[in-house]
């Protein structure tokens, strides 16, 4: 059981935490430019963030344990490949999709 | 583009979202309530932090009776990545009023940010009025459905079967957000880079693991960047 006074301290300090980290850069530095380097850098930022999120997802799911799941493997790569060919859409329908239709196959065999 | 178009642009290009936003805000409010929350407190966190995976590490680190301090450390460094888009945004609507850029920083979430920086930058001859717009137009579409299905989630329960495995919509939300933004050679190393270390260092506590991948992969992106551009320099010098 979660104790009420541990969930509400976090939830004030996450949600004060949360907004300073999102306010940092817009609030504080406003129309000021930054360096050169910096904005290199920052053109990367979704391409690194998002796959070092998903990545342990798709290898050690917690919903399996943390064990590989070939199926969850496998939906993960089609996902990304209709992403690349199609766009947004297609990678989620592609991914959610091969994710069910591979869980029948196999739960039928 | 009149701000009027860069709004309903933004709120049509985010709204492929709702599709994942939908299944995702429903699964933390069912996983909200399945591990003893009530129904005002799933809808705090959902409204007052409006960041999804930081919430589910947060409750997940509850659930295992983590002091308040680790799990809130754990949750924030999941948030640092919003550091660095709320640098990115600068040279686009950091010209914005302080209260409007405040609006914008608590309703900055990763499929607003990835939407709204690729049009910026695929459509450099935009206002900045337009820029605002089309980011309240992604975020019009984005921060009611995460409100909206929560409540749903948290309010259906645990009527909602495991079996469906929600859980799986999270990582395939994440591969949808970077497919297309690999546009080039520094893009794919930047990516491959992240994804490889974030496996190695997974272990890492406090989510460290995945701040320091995503560090490793922007220099790899930055740096293939600067290779490629000196080649060609050289070839055609």
């Amino acid at each position: 059981m979660i104790d009420r006074v541990d969930f509400w301290t976090l939830t004030a300090l996450l949600a004060v935490g949360t907004f300073l980290i999102r306010f940092s850069f817009l609030g504080l530095l406003g129309g000021r430019e930054l360096p050169g380097w910096v904005y290199l850098h920052l053109r990367y930022v979704g391409v690194a963030v998002f796959p070092a999120l998903f990545m342990p997802l798709v290898v050690w799911p917690a919903a399996n344990g943390g064990i590989s799941d070939p199926i969850r493997l496998a939906a993960g790569f089609v996902a990304l490949l209709a992403g690349l060919r199609f766009g947004v859409l297609s990678a989620i329908f592609a991914g959610m999709g091969s994710f069910y239709i591979l869980r029948i196959i196999t739960n039928g065999l | 583009m009149t701000p009027r178009q860069a709004f309903w642009q933004g709120a049509r290009d985010c709204a492929p979202f709702v599709l994942i936003i939908i299944p995702y805000s429903m699964l933390f409010g069912v996983v909200a309530r399945d591990a003893g929350l009530n129904l005002l407190e799933a809808m705090a966190m959902s409204v007052l932090v409006i960041a999804g995976a930081s919430q589910f590490t947060a409750l997940a680190l509850l659930q295992e009776h983590a002091p308040v301090f680790i799990a809130l450390l754990a949750a924030l460094a999941v948030n640092m990545r919003m550091a660095l888009y709320s640098a990115a945004l600068v040279p686009h609507v950091g010209h914005a009023p302080m209260g409007v850029r405040a609006l914008m920083a608590y309703l900055m979430v990763d499929q607003v940010f990835a939407v709204a920086v690729k049009t910026y930058e695929t459509t450099p001859q935009m206002t900045r009025s337009a820029k605002l717009a089309l980011y309240f137009g992604c975020v019009s579409v984005a921060a009611p459905f995460w409100y909206a299905f929560t409540f749903l989630g948290a309010w259906l329960g645990k009527a909602v079967p495991a079996s469906l495995s929600l859980d799986f919509a999270m990582p395939i939300c994440f591969i949808a957000l970077t497919a297309p933004l690999i546009r080039s050679l520094p893009h794919s190393a930047a990516a491959l880079t992240a994804g490889v270390t974030a496996l190695i260092f997974a272990g890492f506590p406090w989510s460290l693991g995945l701040i320091f991948a995503a560090i490793c992969g922007m220099i790899v992106g930055a740096q293939t960047e600067l290779i490629l551009g000196r080649r060609n320099t050289g070839a055609s010098a």
